[in-house]
């Protein structure tokens, strides 16, 4: 009914949309900053990286971490001057920035020439014939380092600090934590991990047009981590595969997906304002230990095959 | 650049300002009151522009009645909003974080229930004012002085009921401090229920207008979002600030326009971020503390 070619297409689009909500569940689940420009930061990464290997030549995965890079940068700036605003203001800066990037693009008309190869960057019209270097195990590899550098983080004292951050700023503040520094490691991260995975975006569907990064795509990123709920990692993960597989599979609801998803969010906030997984983790490493005795039982300790799928399963 | 199309494009400003006013009041009125950024009125105001679509193309009525359920619609669906959305939040006393995601996810609802029930394509209004008078060597179309007039009735009505009624002075005390006001005894029910009211209205009417002027879609943001940056610039929370906002940023808008028509999203949003920097209380906002 499916074929692989298909499948393989929603996983990779689950990949990547999951390394952005991660970045965000750093910033809106762990640090309590809601972003509504976070498209912006995956329109930086994925034009810079399809510059890095169309009109530079350079490998995959240094584009994705130059493009990381950039985005970052443009992260720590942003945050530099909205960090210290009140209230709603951080996230009307947001709602700013990724739509001035999204215009920036959609005007700038530029071409130069880089070893005798012209590179056209052409407003509305977007870039074409992207190669397409992003394959599922690509994606698969690059989002398990990620995961696990995110949980690696925030069982740190910065990821703390910013969980500590989320619950009372002030507080946080009385008790000696730089707060500033916190809200920008977070925004840092999160700006990185969008960056990166813009480029994947770009070198997955093969051509790039500023409207692909709308406001809504922003909204979207951050239902998926309220969802999941906020403060969990695990959470995240089954957020962005149930939002991102689960209409694929079910192309009959179409246009409903995004009634769905409205709906949702309101009922979330009325009935389970924490998400599904309530800021809890799914414990991960007892469903581990769990399948490697049943396996060790049953098969003698014959080792479990392939060390990511079980995961993923587990986690599903 | 003579002076006669200097006029004519101040005039154009003025209209779009008008427009941006009538909408940007709902933000700002809600903001004064609830503290947080209502992004549903989006939703409100597209849905009035379609409520003027089919009262003009399936019921066949002129202009005024169709005004009038523009207003009455988008009303309706504002107190609605605040009723199944805002009011269990509001009895929980939840951080005003929840408010705009909530506010959020009713605008994506709004707006795609519109796309998957009617369509996604854009609409035209039928023409109602087709000629223009002269005037003094500008040539000024019915519709774009009715926008004004309109808007100017509109926004004076809704001064007059915050500054010399009971239920405005009312509004006045719980912008400042809803509990102190609730302990006078203002019922902050009303409050609230009354300027979600009025935000529904001019939210209708500013749909109406801009159905007129422009095209009805779905995807309206584009324009809602333009008069929430015209409250942020004149002081989100002010009302005075949003209307000498959006008239501003009505004018330079069409100015930079004129100048460069691609240029002007980016202006406006570059506008944002400036103010944002410099000075996040806008114009004419009250100045928010941390409360902790």
């Amino acid at each position: 009914m499916f074929s692989w070619y298909y499948i393989e297409g929603i996983l990779i689009q689950s990949c990547y949309t999951l390394l952005i909500v991660l970045g965000l569940s750093i910033l809106t689940g762990y640090t309590g900053m809601f972003s509504f420009g976070h498209a912006g930061f995956v329109c930086i990464g994925a034009y810079v990286s399809v510059i890095c290997t169309m009109s530079f030549g350079l490998p995959y995965v240094c584009s994705l971490l130059i493009a990381g890079l950039v985005s970052m940068l443009l992260g720590a700036a942003l945050g530099k001057i909205t960090l210290n605003l009140k209230g709603d203001y951080f996230c009307i800066a947001t709602l700013g920035v990724g739509e001035a990037i999204r215009l920036i693009f959609n005007n700038l008309q530029l071409s130069w020439t880089v070893r005798g190869k012209t590179f056209l960057l052409d407003g509305a019209k977007g870039i074409a014939s992207i190669p397409l270097y992003t394959t599922f195990r690509k994606s698969l590899v690059i989002v398990v380092i990620f995961l696990t550098a995110t949980a690696l983080l925030m069982n740190s004292k910065h990821g703390r600090n910013m969980l500590a951050v989320r619950e009372d700023e002030l507080a946080a503040q009385m008790s000696g934590i730089n707060t500033f520094r916190s809200k920008m490691l977070a925004m840092c991260m999160s700006a990185l991990y969008a960056g990166i995975a813009g480029g994947m975006l770009a070198h997955y569907f093969g051509y790039l047009q500023p409207k692909m990064f709308l406001m809504t795509k922003s909204t979207e990123y951050t239902i998926m981590v309220i969802f999941g709920g906020m403060g969990s990692i695990t959470g995240s993960v089954l957020g962005t595969v149930l939002l991102c597989a689960l209409p694929e599979l079910l192309r009959a609801v179409g246009d409903w997906r995004l009634v769905f998803y409205g709906l949702a969010v309101i009922v979330i906030m009325i009935v389970r304002p924490k998400g599904l997984m309530g800021g809890k983790e799914l414990p991960v490493g007892k469903l581990f230990r769990a399948l490697g005795r049943l396996l060790s039982g049953k098969k003698n300790g014959s080792p479990p095959d392939g060390g990511a799928a079980p995961g993923e399963e587990a986690q599903a | 650049m003579n002076l006669q199309y200097f006029l004519q494009q101040l005039v154009n400003g003025i209209c779009l300002g008008g427009m941006y006013a009538l909408m940007s009041v709902g933000y700002s009125l809600v903001y004064s009151i609830m503290n947080f950024s209502n992004f549903a009125h989006g939703g409100v105001i597209m849905v009035g522009a379609y409520v003027g679509y089919f009262a003009l193309t399936a019921l066949h009525v002129p202009f005024l009645p169709a005004f009038l359920l523009c207003g009455l619609g988008s009303g309706l669906l504002a107190i609605l909003i605040e009723r199944l959305v805002y009011s269990p939040l509001r009895k929980r006393h939840a951080p005003s974080l929840y408010f705009i995601i909530s506010a959020m996810g009713a605008s994506i609802f709004l707006e795609n229930f519109v796309i998957a029930t009617i369509d996604g394509t854009p609409r035209n209004y039928p023409t109602l004012f087709a000629n223009s008078i002269s005037l003094g060597g500008l040539s000024l179309g019915v519709d774009s002085v009715l926008m004004i007039i309109v808007s100017a009735i509109s926004l004076l009505v809704l001064m007059f009921i915050i500054q010399k009624t009971k239920i405005g002075l009312a509004i006045r005390a719980c912008s400042y401090n809803e509990k102190a006001g609730t302990l006078m005894g203002i019922n902050s029910s009303l409050v609230i229920f009354v300027v979600f009211l009025m935000g529904g209205i001019l939210a209708g009417f500013a749909g109406m207008l801009y159905g007129m002027r422009f095209i009805v879609k779905p995807t309206i943001g584009q324009v809602t979002n333009k008069s929430f940056v015209a409250a942020v610039f004149g002081g989100l929370g002010s009302l005075p600030g949003a209307i000498v906002g959006s008239l501003l940023l009505g004018v330079m808008e069409i100015f930079v326009a004129s100048f460069n028509s691609n240029l002007r999203d980016l202006f406006v949003y570059a506008l944002l971020i400036l103010v944002l920097v410099i000075k996040p209380s806008g114009l004419m906002g009250k100045v928010v503390e941390d409360k902790a």
